[in-house]
């Protein structure tokens, strides 16, 4: 039979184009996420357009007691996962600094929600000694900013994390990769101000699917976002401070 | 929802209007909400009809999913923001084919449907509304109202060629035709003037698709001088052996991009008549050769963004068409007028057309259509497209809206007959005026007068 992969949060741009990604090279595809309507839609899309099986589930990030047997249920129903693409993801907006409540939900849904069913895929894939899996975290995560260091936080949390993952998983055969993309062409972004080099979501899916033929742990998207980050990452704290970024 | 103000313009690059856009991911976001708004699917109409001057434009670009494709009867159910492309790349190795398209396998279902598109098989299979099995059109309230020539007529009918004034056209089914190759049998036939050219067009030349190209700087004893093309669907027992195993398969047309803006002057009259004139001696002397399906169907979606090559200003097109009675004499004395101007039209396009279809704004009607493009230079442009209106009107012909960028209300008032017919149910429909685009309020849609 051919490879499966659970996609969380499927109904985002980003996802959504990684499931034709995975679709087109083959994969089983099981779309998580909230919004039934939505998902229903993007199934019978993936299934047309490549005649792949495609499965549907609602999955709540926040919803953390659920995500075991979530994922018993999805590997019984795909008969055993190979990988697990995490892209779901809240930007939420400056208000969430200031009001603690709309800040935990960011934080809830970009790490603490990421951080459990994450944990239970590790146990999953950990025990069948393959498998990988992919979390979407974000450049914002690689320096606080005072325009979104909520969002940054969970996300720069998301990314501690995985890399703690791989580190527990290399030896067992289980690939872990966190991708860090820039500025993408999706809701999140439209009609930002101020946004340069903005990559469409297909560009970032097909570098997300074909990263699992090559090396690599890291993936910025695009990969200019490596150096621009590094870069921002070495400004002194002394200048950075005084920046308005 | 987020919104994006930004400068917009049709294919043709004229006119340019300041447009808020949204763009929904989710299909429940497709809403029209409080303010006036028109959908935009790839912008591929020529003038404003998917503009919105200071208003709201919904794009439907990320609104393209199939939702369901039944492989025997050739029936596909999506999105209204799926391309033909798309679709192509679905439906033709399962052995279907649109039964209509357009010239650009770029345009979205929803413009296909709200411009009542037609393509080189009018003569034969109707427009493409004559295709579509049913709509969900997503009325000013956010009700999804489902229409088809059977359930909601009226509002089916005033939809299909309705420029999205109606409603959002949410999803779209749709009627495949059955296809043996991705190859075309085609005939070339030359004719050196326009009576051969009409001669040409007759029905005892019609194939499945048939169309012709003119020169349409040829003027006096040359006028209507052009290449009549006639092509069929290749049967398995018309291909070469190699494809005969493989009809269905294709070598995919080479795309090359115009990175830039051609500078005004590159297309003058001396450039054009050189290109015709080589044109002319090499395609009317191909007779009977097989193509790939995209080099027959989509020319010019060879080469992105082609509409560059009219430089920054942009171009007008001027389709009209002209009921079959009348057609040779108006026909003649638009080509007449267009020579006299000495403004190139680099391309000319002349077909007969079927019986008109039910669409209470649809273009197709019995007769012959020409479709120019001109090139916005000077103001004289509208001056002669003015007077082209008055031609065609006393021919008792109309213009094509999906193309169109300058109709006065009057004109388009004596072409459309059936727009008092449109207009009541459009009211009905929407009451308070929730749709509402650059196109429709320059043609004051929505008053009788």
């Amino acid at each position: 039979m051919s490879q499966s992969v659970l996609i969380l949060g499927a109904t985002s741009a980003i996802a959504r184009a990684s499931a034709h990604a995975f679709a087109a090279r083959g994969y089983r595809v099981y779309c998580a996420g909230r919004d039934m309507e939505e998902l229903r839609r993007i199934a019978a899309d993936l299934e047309i357009r490549h005649g792949t099986e495609v499965k549907y589930g609602r999955f709540d990030a926040e919803a953390t007691d659920g995500h075991r047997a979530f994922l018993d249920g999805v590997t019984e129903e795909m008969g055993g996962l190979d990988g697990l693409l995490l892209a779901f993801g809240h930007l939420g907006d400056q208000v969430a600094a200031r009001d603690f409540s709309a800040g935990a939900a960011v934080i809830a849904r970009n790490f603490t929600g990421a951080a459990s069913i994450l944990g239970h895929a590790a146990d999953y894939f950990e025990s069948r000694g393959r498998g990988f899996i992919i979390g979407i975290s974000s450049v914002a995560g690689d320096r606080g900013r005072q325009s979104n260091y909520v969002y940054g936080a969970a996300k720069g949390a998301l990314s501690l994390y995985l890399q703690g993952l791989r580190n527990r998983l290399f030896p067992k055969g289980v690939r872990v990769i966190t991708v860090k993309p820039g500025f993408v062409d999706t809701a999140m972004t439209f009609g930002m101000p101020g946004l340069f080099l903005v990559a469409s979501p297909h560009y970032v899916a097909e570098r997300i699917a074909g990263a699992l033929d090559k090396g690599g742990d890291v993936l910025y998207l695009p990969w200019f976002w490596r150096y621009i980050m590094l870069i921002i990452v070495h400004i002194p704290e002394t200048v950075f401070k005084r920046l308005k970024l | 929802m987020a919104t994006l103000t930004t400068q917009l313009c049709g294919w043709g690059r004229y006119p340019v209007h300041t447009c808020e856009l949204e763009r929904p991911d989710r299909y429940r976001d497709f809403h029209p909400g409080a303010v006036p708004a028109i959908a935009r699917g790839r912008g591929r109409s020529y003038g404003d009809a998917a503009l919105n001057q200071n208003g709201r434009v919904l794009l439907s670009e990320r609104l393209n999913r199939f939702l369901a494709f039944d492989r025997e009867r050739g029936v596909v159910r999506a999105e209204a923001g799926l391309t033909l492309e798309e679709l192509l790349a679905v439906a033709i190795p399962r052995g279907w084919f649109p039964a209509v398209t357009p010239g650009t396998r770029y345009a979205s279902l929803g413009g296909c449907v709200a411009a009542d598109v037609h393509g080189k098989n009018h003569h034969r299979d109707g427009s493409f509304g004559d295709h579509v099995l049913g709509l969900e059109l997503i009325l000013a309230d956010g009700n999804r109202l489902p229409c088809s020539p059977q359930e909601h007529p009226d509002a089916f009918w005033a939809t299909i060629g309705g420029m999205g004034l109606t409603g959002l056209i949410g999803e779209v089914t749709l009627r495949l035709a059955p296809l043996e190759s991705a190859h075309v049998v085609v005939q070339h036939r030359p004719a050196r003037d326009l009576e051969q050219m009409f001669h040409l067009l007759e029905p005892s030349f019609d194939d499945h698709y048939t169309v012709a190209w003119v020169d349409c700087l040829a003027a006096g004893r040359d006028l209507g001088r052009g290449i009549a093309m006639a092509g069929h669907h290749a049967a398995p027992d018309e291909l070469p052996s190699a494809l005969r195993a493989i009809p269905l398969e294709h070598r995919p047309q080479r795309r090359h991009s115009l990175p830039f803006d051609l500078p005004g002057r590159v297309l003058n009259p001396w450039t054009v008549r050189a290109f015709n004139a080589l044109y002319y001696r090499r395609q009317g002397g191909k007779g009977r050769f097989l193509a790939g399906y995209e080099s027959f169907f989509y020319p010019l979606d060879g080469l992105l963004h082609w509409n560059r090559m009219y430089g920054k200003r942009g171009f007008l097109q001027y389709q009209c068409a002209i009921p079959t009675a009348e057609a040779f004499q108006g026909i003649k004395a638009l080509l007449e007028r267009l020579a006299a101007s000495r403004r190139p039209s680099f391309l000319a396009v002349l077909k007969r057309f079927g019986p008109q279809g039910r669409g209470l704004l649809s273009f197709p009607t019995a007769g012959y259509t020409l479709a120019l493009d001109l090139p916005l230079r000077d103001p004289g442009v509208f001056a002669l497209l003015d007077e082209l209106d008055r031609t065609v009107l006393v021919h008792g012909g109309r213009v094509y809206l999906a193309k169109d960028a300058r109709l006065s209300p009057a004109a388009f008032r004596a072409m459309y007959p059936r727009y008092p017919e449109w207009l009541e149910i459009k009211r009905a429909l929407d009451p308070e005026g929730s749709f509402s685009s650059s196109l429709s309020r320059r043609l004051a849609m929505g008053e009788e007068e």
